[in-house]
């Protein structure tokens, strides 16, 4: 299904990636200078146009990369730690551990958790780093589900009980025997989990609720919220980074689960 | 039966616990004093401020005040407003009917068209039109709410002014009986498309892998040979217990709507909790958000709980687990 659409996928967030690692160093204008006549359509000088500020737009596209996979990879690397670690937990312990670790784990999974991101961005407020860890320690269940399931039914297999007839420890056999063996799945969640943290933080930057002094994706749709009626590129190039950064992820998490995977799984 | 029910009930209610202590915890560790907060110009002396504190409770340890705060909480007391001082309980109920509106009707829109876009899809395998739906699908999920929002506004009421978008009725229109009632459908259209986007393209993927896989079960070869239409096989026959997966997500989704409900409302200007949520926020108005944590996760483990309860009445094999 869509091949050929899938194999764009890597190249895409290749390209996004050396881009928004490459920004700094760019001949770029400024993302935040408000030199040029304001919106401008898109033209040879600003290929993205300018918004209401007289901001070159691709710049600010470009700038918002950064925050977004900064978020993204930041988050998705905390929930796949987290998520490991209590899957690692309730699998191999298995009996009354297991049962306590995955009542929490179902029930956050359920949880109208944006809700918690937002009382903890009204308390502390929000910085790049708050958000990162927000994001990240409330999006751990998937991962730990998908972990859980893994340790379960490898630690039934032969080689841990020669591990353990050959006198390893535990904590060995789970961390040099059997994570190794659940790494791939663990792999394409967190591919999934960098998407929405993506989205989740996008969302917080729609509401104004994100990081007021860094630039991202989410912010430029709010701002663009104002001018959309007379300048359509402000929506749509911001909209379309996102959703293609979003959609090539997925397409990525899908072709390594080769399955349809279903999303928010 | 029964049993079932009490004990997945009772598993339920230590998790909520934990929960209500978590936010809490993070509520107890805001920085600043609640009392120089609301009382910082008026306090002179350490005196006041200690017998403030005293009044507020907030000289004794945090265990018991939190016992306190869910003796409160099973009395219905959600605290009150940091900014309008009304009772959080009561600003949310008023809240609640719109929200409620919005996300059934999503979930209808995102359940029936779901539903039977992955039917379709599923009746041909790697067809141009299963291919054509799973393009389409795998967009439809990953088009943030906010974007389609946007979108939506920008097609249908700014380039063709068909649909208002902003609230759910018409200012000064006043309208009573039908005349309100095509109102606010008319202003519910784009916000419920909006949110039911992403779980239409979720659950049209789910009933086309389940779908599929029921085809291919020995008593759908019976129910043709019975020489039954092939409407009858899919519908009647295979449709029914591809179903189930979808119903348990429907239970598991709940929850991210409320996500989307907080966008699409706040977006739309739509008068529910979202919306609310949103102007809390901006407000640092902690005690509402706090409410509509609680409240709405007691609303989706009940759902969660209901689901588990309907998907049992289904399939005898869970409950004999």
């Amino acid at each position: 299904m869509s091949g050929s659409a899938r194999l764009l996928a890597l190249p895409f967030l290749g390209i996004l990636f050396v881009l928004s690692v490459l920004t700094p160093i760019l001949p770029l204008p400024s993302p935040r200078a408000m030199t040029a006549r304001p919106l401008q359509s898109p033209s040879a000088a600003h290929v993205f146009g300018t918004d209401d500020l007289g901001r070159d737009v691709f710049s600010r596209v470009l700038w918002g990369a950064r925050i977004s996979l900064v978020v993204g990879l930041a988050s998705a690397a905390i929930a796949t730690l987290v998520g490991t670690i209590v899957g690692a937990l309730a699998g191999y312990a298995g009996g009354g551990l297991d049962r306590v670790l995955m009542r929490i784990t179902d029930a956050s999974l359920v949880l109208p958790t944006f809700v918690l991101i937002l009382i903890v961005v009204a308390i502390f407020g929000a910085n790049v780093s708050k958000v990162i860890l927000i994001i990240g320690f409330t999006s751990w269940p998937q991962t730990a589900r998908v972990a859980r399931a893994e340790f379960l039914s490898l630690r039934e297999r032969e080689f841990v009980l020669a591990a353990r007839s050959c006198g390893s420890s535990a904590s060995r056999i789970v961390w040099r025997h059997l994570l190794p063996n659940a790494l791939p799945p663990i792999l394409v969640t967190a591919t999934l989990r960098v998407g929405t943290a993506i989205l989740t933080e996008a969302s917080l930057g729609f509401l104004g609720a994100s990081d007021p002094n860094a630039i991202s994706w989410g912010q430029l749709l709010l701002n663009a919220l104002q001018v959309m009626r007379d300048a359509w590129w402000t929506v749509a190039f911001p909209g379309l980074a996102i959703s293609l950064t979003i959609l090539a992820l997925n397409s990525v998490g899908d072709m390594l689960a080769g399955r349809a995977v279903v999303p928010g799984q | 039966m029964l049993r079932y029910a009490v004990s997945r009930l009772v598993e339920l209610i230590p998790v909520f616990f934990l929960c209500l202590l978590l936010i809490f915890l993070i509520v107890h560790a805001a920085p600043g004093d609640p009392v120089l907060y609301l009382y910082g110009q008026h306090i002179t002396t350490g005196e006041d401020l200690q017998r403030l504190r005293a009044q507020y409770g907030l000289d004794r340890p945090v265990a018991a005040r939190f016992l306190v705060y869910l003796g409160g909480l099973a009395r219905g007391d959600l605290g009150r407003s940091i900014t309008t001082g009304h009772p959080v309980g009561q600003v949310i109920a008023s809240r609640i009917g719109p929200t409620v509106l919005l996300m059934m009707s999503a979930t209808v829109l995102a359940v029936g068209l779901g539903v039977l876009l992955g039917a379709v899809a599923a009746r041909r395998p790697n067809s141009l039109t299963d291919s054509a739906l799973m393009v389409l699908t795998l967009v439809g999920y990953s088009i943030p709410t906010f974007l389609l929002g946007l979108l939506l506004i920008m097609i249908f009421s700014l380039a063709f002014p068909l649909f208002p978008t902003f609230g759910m009725t018409t200012l000064g229109g006043n309208y009573a009986g039908l005349r309100q009632i095509l109102d606010v459908l008319h202003h519910l259209i784009l916000p419920a498309i909006v949110v039911a986007v992403w779980y239409l393209a979720v659950y049209a993927r789910i009933t086309r892998v389940s779908l599929i896989g029921a085809l291919r079960e020995p008593y759908i070869g019976t129910a043709r040979a019975k020489g039954l239409s092939e409407w009858t096989v899919t519908f009647r026959h295979a449709l029914r217990n591809a179903l189930l997966p979808v119903l348990t997500n429907l239970g598991l989704q709940l929850g991210s709507m409320v996500t989307g409900a907080i966008v699409t409302e706040t977006l739309f200007a739509w008068p529910g909790i979202g919306y609310l949520s949103y102007t809390a926020l901006l407000q640092r108005d902690y005690p509402v958000l706090v409410g509509i944590f609680v409240i709405s996760s007691i609303c989706v483990l009940a759902a969660n709980l209901l689901t588990d309860l309907a998907y049992a009445l289904c399939d005898p094999r869970i409950r004999l687990q």
